[in-house]
């Protein structure tokens, strides 16, 4: 049977929607009480080096020199900051051999959206902050021998979440995977749908996939990479059908935000909850991967699920 | 009265004066004769219908939209289909009554037609889980829609769903990983798929039974990415702007054809759906019928390409044009 609930009232006024929008960056709580994700992070770091980062998870004062150095993970608990898509594309792809695509592309207000603040607004400060156009970075690239189609995220912007641009680039790397018969990886780490483009970003759900339908249908491996936080409109859509599902330890993985979740059921959560080490326990992720042994895993992966072309060519 | 949304007072007033006239004919004004009155009364009855619904917010639609008494998906496949067959399970783990699905006729039209479905009172509710699926909700539907693709029939799916269900069981077991498979197979059906937004249009819940060759949606039901409550939470930090967040989200059946989202909007009899259920069933079957015999004519690769078109034209962004001798585009490596 599924789960019986019970609920406070008979109207649906307690239910949060589906897809939980981005978190604001100076907001972050709800994401397992640690501090300091991302924007912040991010703009310490254009301070000259000396400077210490206090590892949230053991407390240790880490240098920030070393923490770079070792992919922003921590040296002593290896909990894993979040790392930005351009260091993340410097730490996977061989030197120099990374072609990005569609590099100039940025969102529009296209509902000209009229709520507290302005979401052109917003984007100026995001891509100034950031340095980066949107939340994703795409191209084509060369992992070991292995030349492959690469998407990935980036939550310091607007908290990763999706909405126009980061379909379109998804979509036009896949298809470009496709029709150049290429393996994909999709590194995810997002809030989910943007709200500033409504029902925009929901399509874009429905479109990132049906382009992942015509990859699938090619014999084309895709690699879905999940890190912290993966949720909502992102994890039900392409995060969640790669034919390998890998997860970076201690990530936040869910669909509804755990906040939410507690106020629909009045139910206590369980440990652990929407931890990837629970959703490996719970059968959906096939391997946990800490960040510095990633492209060697990649490449192995690589190698296997590409098997088959190198037999045909070698024919 | 009960369920009576705040602007339809001034129609229920006239509507019980109307009652109360046609009751006790005595009580009429004095300078004219009761027919007359009544037809004073009827005509003033509609032209404030009209008046009303025409100058809807947003969030007065939300409300019909929400309507306790509204047609739900069963009330329109018992209206609008006939030999309703419905099958249940996922195969998997569970039945899901969250979502209703089975064999149907519509028109000439042997079909697959597939719903969430909403409960009326407490115990119904409690069943069907407030129209909140479970990922079994979301299977069960992918196997139906799977086995229409296999022998060919059409596949018509009704979306009326606060969203899918935010619940320790559902990410237990992947709801999120449910509803992206939907999104991703139904895009490789054969068959001609037709998804009709009847109420609640909620987020990603609604989409994974809703990617469509046709998109409709009553013109009073919603469709968007986020609850108004959820939104203005969230922006607003507070629950009580949702009708400002309802207005800003764009959500309505109009706004949504306008920015090119839905293909069609199905009228409603004046009034909403839920003052004439069979008026609205009627206008709903239309539309369907008329899509399918659209559809139908199709071949299976034309099926295919328009419903893949359709939804990867959604979107705006600016790009950055290469002047000239400049070229943004990747360089492809002579080796491939």
């Amino acid at each position: 049977m599924t789960t019986t609930f019970t609920k406070k009232t008979l109207g649906l006024e307690t239910t949060e929607p589906a897809l939980t929008p981005p978190p604001a960056i100076d907001k972050v709580a709800p994401f397992n009480k640690k501090p300091k994700l991302g924007a912040s992070k991010a703009r310490k770091r254009d301070i000259p080096e000396g400077l210490w980062t206090k590892c949230p998870k053991c407390a240790t004062m880490v240098f920030d020199k070393e923490l770079d150095e070792n992919l922003k993970v921590c040296p002593k608990c290896y909990h894993h900051f979040p790392i930005g898509a351009r260091e993340r594309i410097h730490s996977l792809v061989e030197t120099c051999t990374f072609e990005e695509m569609d590099a100039t592309m940025v969102s529009v207000d296209v509902l000209n959206f009229t709520g507290v603040a302005s979401y052109t607004t917003k984007l100026e400060d995001y891509q100034k902050s950031t340095g980066l156009k949107d939340a994703v970075v795409t191209g084509i690239c060369m992992i070991g021998k292995h030349r492959a189609a690469l998407g990935v995220m980036d939550f310091s912007f607007l908290g990763g979440s999706m909405g126009s641009v980061v379909g379109e680039k998804l979509t036009r790397l896949i298809e470009r995977a496709t029709e150049k018969a290429l393996p994909l990886i999709i590194i995810s780490t997002s809030g989910g749908a943007r709200m500033y483009e409504g029902m925009f970003s929901l399509m874009q759900m429905a479109k990132t996939c049906a382009a992942l339908g015509y990859h699938a249908k090619a014999r084309l491996p895709y690699i879905s990479v999940l890190t912290h936080p993966t949720t909502a409109g992102v994890m039900a859509s392409y995060a969640s059908v790669g034919d390998l599902i890998l997860a970076e330890p201690g990530a936040m993985i869910g669909f509804a935000g755990p906040r939410v979740i507690k106020d629909t059921t009045q139910a206590e959560l369980p440990p652990g909850f929407q931890t990837a080490e629970f959703l490996l326990d719970h059968g959906l992720i096939d391997a946990i991967i800490p960040r510095n042994e990633l492209k060697e895993r990649l490449i192995q992966y690589l190698g296997y699920l590409t098997a088959s072309q190198h037999l045909r060519a070698a024919v | 009265m009960k369920h009576q949304l705040d602007f339809e007072k001034p129609i229920l007033e006239l509507q019980s004066k109307l009652a109360e006239l046609k009751k006790h004919p005595e009580t009429h004004s004095i300078d004219i004769n009761v027919g007359e009155e009544i037809a004073q009364i009827e005509r003033k009855l509609e032209e404030t219908k009209r008046q009303i619904f025409l100058n809807l917010h947003a969030w007065d639609r939300i409300k019909i939209a929400r309507h306790p008494k509204r047609p739900f998906t069963l009330d329109y496949i018992g209206l609008a289909f006939s030999d309703f067959n419905e099958l249940h399970g996922d195969r998997l783990y569970a039945e899901d009554r969250a979502v209703v699905g089975g064999f149907g006729t519509i028109g000439d039209h042997r079909v697959m037609v597939i719903g969430t479905q909403k409960g009326r009172d407490t115990k119904e509710n409690i069943r069907r889980n407030f129209g909140s699926a479970h990922p079994e909700g979301y299977r069960k539907a992918l196997r139906l829609m799977k086995m229409a693709d296999r022998f060919g029939l059409p596949i018509v799916t009704l979306i009326d769903t606060a969203g899918a269900y935010p619940g320790i069981g559902a990410e237990e077991r992947h709801i999120a990983e449910a509803i992206a498979v939907n999104l991703r197979e139904m895009m490789l059906f054969e068959v001609p798929i037709i998804a009709a937004v009847i109420g609640e249009g909620g987020s990603g819940g609604a989409l994974g039974i809703g990617v469509a060759n046709r998109v409709l949606i009553l013109e009073n039901a919603y469709y968007s990415v986020i609850s108004p409550e959820g939104c203005a939470a969230i922006l607003w930090k507070d629950r009580a702007a949702a009708p400002k967040a309802a207005e800003a989200l764009k959500i309505t059946a109009r706004h949504l054809k306008e920015l090119g989202l839905v293909d069609e909007i199905v009228p409603e009899p004046l009034g909403g759906a839920h003052a004439d259920p069979k008026g609205a069933a009627a206008s709903l079957k239309s539309a369907i019928v008329q899509h399918l015999d659209e559809l139908v004519a199709l071949t299976p690769e034309q099926r295919m390409e328009q419903r893949y078109d359709k939804f990867r034209s959604f979107g705006h962004f600016l790009e950055r044009k290469p002047v000239a001798g400049e070229s943004l585009e990747v360089k492809e490596p002579k080796n491939t």
